[in-house]
């Protein structure tokens, strides 16, 4: 199986957010994109599973099931976590691997990977940000999916969890998944291919975050000129793909 | 069948927990029907001529009333995003969202109809021609206020969108289920003429409120 993207360009409220994007990631390998806030990492991510519309380029999952689009084949993880406060724990992830396919009868094996099996019976209103984000973290493990999309999956986390994520998504990659993941922060992988989305546009804010890699290019010089921010030019966005 | 049956549980399991909207729209009803004869003065006859035109604006309002959440709550917590994912098509999901707000929050309001209606010195017949006219022609509200909900998903003054949006189109609605049950109650045109209409109207709404506000959402995720 191998998803790839060939000069993808996203638009969003008539505003060019990328273009020339190109990647390709075969199974049991996983994709950290990096970039400046605005960059286009959740957009790129949200335009995988077809929530985003594709402006320009082509995307595509060979060796899926034919019948069935991206989205379908893909758990998302985004920045919201999609639970009910008025349901319990384990009513929230019995709903979700329903509708999204599975007959589970024991759910007690997912919410035991993420350490929630103690609390199976608590009112998701009662969780912390961090509880939040381990049960929807639960919803990927509960049905399988070879594609998983994840958005800033540690943020929120304790260490434990985000070392206990990084063995979820291991055995993910070891199963033979694919793994697109964006984030600011380091994934414990030891040999995660990076895609960088921030190379074009030098931005007034270039010194926040990690965006290092990014700043070798940005010209200091026209920011005093004009704003080069309004107009990126498409050309110069992306084609970036780096080991 | 089996994520639309997850979606119908969930949604009525959600309704009947603590700071779920579905006894709201009984208590709604209530309390506007109850205000009409202390605004109008104990007429008992007035109030049996417009008993049951109070009973369907009565309940025109509550159905409405827990709608703009319907899909702005699954909007606001990225739930939206995974049905829209999902496998299972957009239409038959909003269709089942739809029966389950119905089931909680009309359905007890159309049972408790009679009981409310003896305020407004209905008898025992013309309740009975109420509730057959509620029962059929509720559906065709929730069902309509389904393309409101969809469109306001984003707002964050919804509610008071919905209602515009919505209420015109319900006027038909209200036409013939208030036009049906005075049959019933004073005559003269014969019961069955309206109450066809009415039911042509909800089954033609069971089929163009989903569809419609399935494109609704759509067009909103962009």
């Amino acid at each position: 199986m191998r998803l790839s993207a060939t000069d993808l360009a996203c638009r969003r409220g008539g505003r060019d957010v990328f273009a020339g994007v190109s990647f390709s990631v075969a199974s049991g390998e996983s994709l950290t994109i990096r970039g400046r806030n605005g960059a286009g990492k959740s957009s790129l991510l949200r335009m995988v599973v077809g929530l985003v519309r594709v402006a320009g380029g082509r995307l595509a999952l060979e060796g899926g099931d034919p019948e069935l689009t991206v989205g379908e084949q893909a758990h998302y993880l985004g920045h919201l976590d999609a639970l009910k406060p008025a349901l319990s724990v384990e009513e929230n992830l019995r709903f979700w691997s329903a509708f999204l396919g599975t007959i589970v009868s024991d759910l007690s094996e997912p919410l035991r990977a993420v350490g929630l099996d103690a609390l199976a019976d608590l009112p998701a209103a009662y969780l912390s940000a961090g509880q939040r984000r381990r049960l929807s973290i639960a919803r990927l493990l509960a049905v399988k999916r070879p594609l998983w999309l994840l958005d800033e999956p540690t943020s929120t986390l304790d260490a434990a969890a985000q070392t206990r994520l990084g063995e979820i998504m291991h055995a993910h990659l070891a199963g033979g998944g694919i793994i697109l993941a964006a984030t600011h922060s380091a994934l414990p992988f030891e040999n995660a291919r990076e895609l960088r989305l921030d190379r074009s546009s030098p931005s007034p804010l270039v010194g926040e975050g990690r965006g290092a890699g990014s700043r070798g290019d940005a010209q200091p010089s026209t920011q005093l000129l004009t704003t080069p921010t309004r107009n990126p030019s498409p050309q110069e966005g992306g084609e970036q793909k780096a080991t | 069948m089996r994520p639309l049956a997850a979606i119908l549980v969930r949604d009525m399991r959600i309704a009947v927990r603590v700071g779920g909207g579905a006894l709201m729209g009984v208590l709604f009803f209530l309390v506007v029907v109850t205000l009409v004869p202390f605004a109008l003065g104990p007429d008992l006859a007035l109030l049996k001529r417009i008993g049951p035109a109070i009973l369907w604006l009565a309940a025109l309002l509550a159905s409405l009333l827990a709608l703009d959440r319907l899909f702005a709550a699954d909007h606001d917590d990225g739930s939206l995003d995974l049905i829209l994912m999902g496998r299972a098509p957009l239409e038959i999901v909003v269709a089942a969202k739809g029966l389950a707000h119905w089931l909680t929050t009309t359905l007890p309001l159309v049972i408790a109809a009679p009981l409310i209606g003896l305020f407004l010195n209905l008898d025992a017949p013309a309740a009975g021609a109420l509730v057959l006219t509620l029962l059929v022609g509720t559906p065709a509200l929730t069902f309509i206020g389904l393309i409101g909900a969809a469109i306001a998903v984003t707002l964050r003054r919804g509610g008071l969108l919905l209602a515009v949006l919505v209420l015109p189109l319900t006027v038909p609605v209200l036409i013939f289920g208030v036009a049906a049950a005075n049959a019933a109650v004073v005559g003269p045109i014969p019961f069955g003429t309206p109450f066809t209409i009415l039911c042509a109207l909800t089954l033609a709404s069971l089929v163009v409120g989903p569809f419609a506000a399935a494109a609704a959402l759509r067009q909103e995720m962009e």
